[in-house]
């Protein structure tokens, strides 16, 4: 961990190159996205991120941005509250207004892409009160293949129960979803997510308050959609897990403070960038900004 | 009461205008915007007003127009305001609504002359009226508000059931959505223009203030009754019905009760809601109040039984022998019980078969026996994890031990045994019963 590292630092677009990454998948459908080639052409990347800057109303949160993620990859986002790792998210897939930047995903804009992405929300962005069931909050991820206006059929309740099955939760399908606990309503949404069946995937805090066991089952699963070839992007907070959680990280406080494979980017001095109080002033200019109103 | 088909076409308004709020209410309850039902439904009146200005006529279509158009601006400005001037939502709401409201009436007072539309009218409406303005419509005589409704309650039930899986994302995950390219933002404006449209068509009618009534009450009710948003709308729509003719029904004869002439149904309409709502909410099955009492009072009987079983236990115990009994009073006695409370838990015990009348009162069974084993085991294994793993004085594990015991399960049992090297005594030497 205490690997002096010189070819890691702010910017990323000397994207690491990924030799290992070669899982031939058979093309999902007609004219997919070549998914074997690895980032040799950063375009061509799961997720390729340039220039990018966000902020809320005029505070910027987070700056220049450039990065493009390996293919076939668990990629660990890293960094403090209020690094700008769900806005990160946010801001890839279109929730959240770009004050500048282009983001691509495999080549193209995300509003193209969205059949290649899975999404799983932070957990407390929704109300667990809401009536429906676990099978019906899994069926969602299947809902922009069903189209507008159709129903959820047969079919597609035994795709979601198979998702259910497939993390332990086949039990629960038909139970309201605030009587589930904590973790086995994280399932819940990464079932959601296997249905997607998509070939990038972002999960925000997937680990944030679930009890060991599910912890075990979602990383065993993030594995299993590796060796799928599948590139998941996650955030993450426990620092002592991320060595063998993860593939490669990215260290994000406001702009991307290293990124690359976790044995080198993964040093202490990285960490005391990321989580030390060097950001203060570029936080300070960025309150004054919002302040008196100042355009980026 | 005289029921005449005057009320039957009052009963048809009042039902149309309540069905078609409630199904749009329970997206606003959902979503925890019921504010914005209030917020639109006030804010359409400069809408209406400027449509009267501008085409000079009471024309529907220039109507609904001007309601669709308000509708979407108070749902973009009350965000607008909410963003740029950093207060938080219910008051920015707050802040446009009342604006607009304001500027409606000012828009109906100075355009007096040309603006037919009376201000008391449209809060409070005038549904007793609805029967007298009527149009020919396939040999009937129908009232015009009830056709105008009736198309109303068509547009809302096809926009809910042909966007049904799209409103049920949106309004729980509209992140999500967004993702998956059901923009959330765009079926929240879609909903706001039915919202207004609704309110327009009811307000000659039923008026303002039952609308709002009828967006939030019917829904919040069917949420206490279910746990499936499409049995949530059936059972609003149903909760929305049963207002108007209730209603309807009190209005003619609730004032006659107390020497009065008949009262204004939409009000009543709006107090049979309520009442219905008041009724769920005390005894719906799982979230009412009277339901969450009995489960309560369910497990305060069945930590009570477990107790008994444990004072038994122990009483064989002390004595050296099975069989030994104690009467209900004593057991009182023991549990600091009153004899009445000790009286019905032994009659439940003695009903499951776990304790039986003896010679001296009542004592375990066989069933009894190993049930309460379980729990002296629990109670027992609970005392020596809490002396070894918190420190704690061997004096001072009976009372959390006391309460833990009542919450463990087969797996805990095995995982407290596993911490505490499964021991044979716990700390204060007594025996530990053997698991089963
Ligand atoms: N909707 C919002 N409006 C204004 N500021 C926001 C909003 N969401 C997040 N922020 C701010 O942006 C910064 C980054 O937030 P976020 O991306 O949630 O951080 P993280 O996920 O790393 O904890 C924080 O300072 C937060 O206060
Ligand atoms: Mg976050």
């Amino acid at each position: 961990m205490n690997k002096p590292s010189a070819a890691t630092t702010t910017n990323a677009s000397a994207a690491p190159v990924h030799p290992r990454a070669s899982l031939a998948e058979p093309a999902p459908w007609p004219g997919a996205p070549k998914v074997a080639t690895g980032a040799e052409h950063p375009e061509d990347a799961p997720l390729s991120i340039h220039d990018m800057t966000v902020a809320y109303d005029r505070k910027p949160v987070l700056w220049d941005i450039d990065y493009n993620a390996p293919q076939g990859k668990l990629i660990g986002i890293i960094g403090p509250n209020g690094a700008g790792k769900s806005t990160l998210i946010k801001a890839v897939l279109g929730l959240v207004p770009m004050a500048s930047g282009k983001v691509s995903i495999f080549g193209k804009p995300y509003s193209k892409q969205r059949r290649l992405v899975g999404y799983v929300p932070q957990r407390e962005s929704v109300d667990w009160d809401f009536p429906v069931s676990a099978l019906d909050v899994v069926a969602m991820g299947l809902y922009r293949r069903i189209g507008w206006c159709l129903p959820v059929t047969r079919r597609h309740r035994n795709a979601a129960r198979e998702a259910l099955d497939r993390v332990g939760m086949a039990d629960y399908a038909d139970r309201q979803i605030s009587r589930l606990s904590g973790g086995q309503q994280q399932r819940v949404f990464l079932a959601r997510a296997l249905v997607q069946d998509a070939l990038v995937y972002f999960m925000d805090e997937p680990f944030a308050g679930v009890d060991a066991a599910t912890e075990q089952a979602i990383i065993a699963l993030l594995q299993e959609l590796r060796r799928g070839g599948k590139t998941v992007l996650v955030v993450h907070h426990d620092l002592q897990t991320v060595e063998t959680y993860f593939d490669e990280l990215l260290l994000l406080n406001m702009r991307i403070v290293a990124a690359g494979e976790t044995g080198e980017v993964f040093t202490q001095e990285n960490l005391h960038k990321t989580y030390g109080g060097r950001l203060t002033l570029l936080d300070q200019a960025a309150e004054a900004m919002a302040r008196k109103g100042v355009r980026r | 009461m005289h029921w005449q088909t005057l009320d039957t076409w009052i009963v048809v308004a009042g039902a149309l205008s309540a069905v078609s709020c409630a199904l749009l209410g329970n997206f606003l309850v959902l979503r925890r915007a019921s504010m914005m039902g209030d917020a639109i439904s006030h804010a359409v009146l400069p809408g209406l007003a400027l449509a009267f200005l501008i085409t000079d006529s009471r024309d529907s279509i220039a109507m609904f127009v001007g309601a669709g158009v308000v509708g979407v601006l108070t749902a973009v400005m009350t965000q607008w305001v909410h963003r740029v001037g950093r207060v938080d939502p219910s008051a920015s709401m707050g802040v446009v609504f009342t604006g607009l409201f304001a500027l409606g009436l000012i828009l109906i007072v100075r355009g007096a002359d040309h603006v037919d539309l009376d201000p008391g009218c449209v809060l409070y409406g005038a549904i007793e009226l609805t029967p007298l303005d009527t149009v020919f419509l396939g040999g009937w005589d129908v009232p015009r508000a009830v056709v105008i409704l009736a198309v109303v309650f068509v547009i809302n039930a096809l926009f809910v059931a042909v966007f049904f899986k799209e409103l049920r994302i949106s309004s729980f995950d509209p992140q999500l959505s967004t993702t998956v390219g059901i923009n959330a933002t765009v079926m929240h404006h879609a909903l706001m223009v039915l919202v207004a449209i609704t309110a327009v068509a009811s307000f000659e009618s039923v008026g303002s203030i039952l609308v709002i009534a009828m967006l939030i009450v019917p829904a919040a009710s069917a949420q206490l009754l279910t746990d499936r948003l499409g049995s949530m709308v059936l059972v609003s729509a149903a909760i929305a019905v049963a207002s108007a003719v209730l209603g309807h029904a009190g209005a003619m004869t609730v004032p006659g009760w107390f020497g009065f002439e008949d009262t204004s149904t939409a009000g009543m309409i709006a107090v049979a809601a309520g009442v219905m709502f008041a009724v769920t909410w005390v005894a719906a099955p799982r979230q009412g109040l009277v339901g969450k009492l009995l489960h309560r009072v369910m497990v305060r009987l069945r930590v009570l039984q477990e107790d008994i079983l444990g004072v038994l236990y122990r009483l064989e115990e002390y004595r050296g022998g099975e069989g030994a009994g104690l009467s209900i009073a004593k057991l009182g006695e023991v549990l600091a019980l009153r004899p009445a409370f000790a009286s019905v838990a032994i009659r439940g015990l003695v009903k499951r078969g776990e304790v039986t009348r003896t010679g001296h009162g009542y004592g375990l069974t066989r069933g009894g026996r190993e049930a309460a084993a379980r729990l002296v085991r629990a109670h027992r294994l609970w005392e020596s994890y809490l002396v070894k793993f918190l420190n704690l004085p061997p004096d001072h594990v009976h009372g959390p031990a006391e309460r833990l015991e009542h919450v463990t399960d087969a797996a805990m049992h095995e995982a407290l045994a596993d911490r505490t090297d499964r021991p044979e005594h716990d700390p204060q030497g007594r025996a530990i019963p053997p698991s089963p």
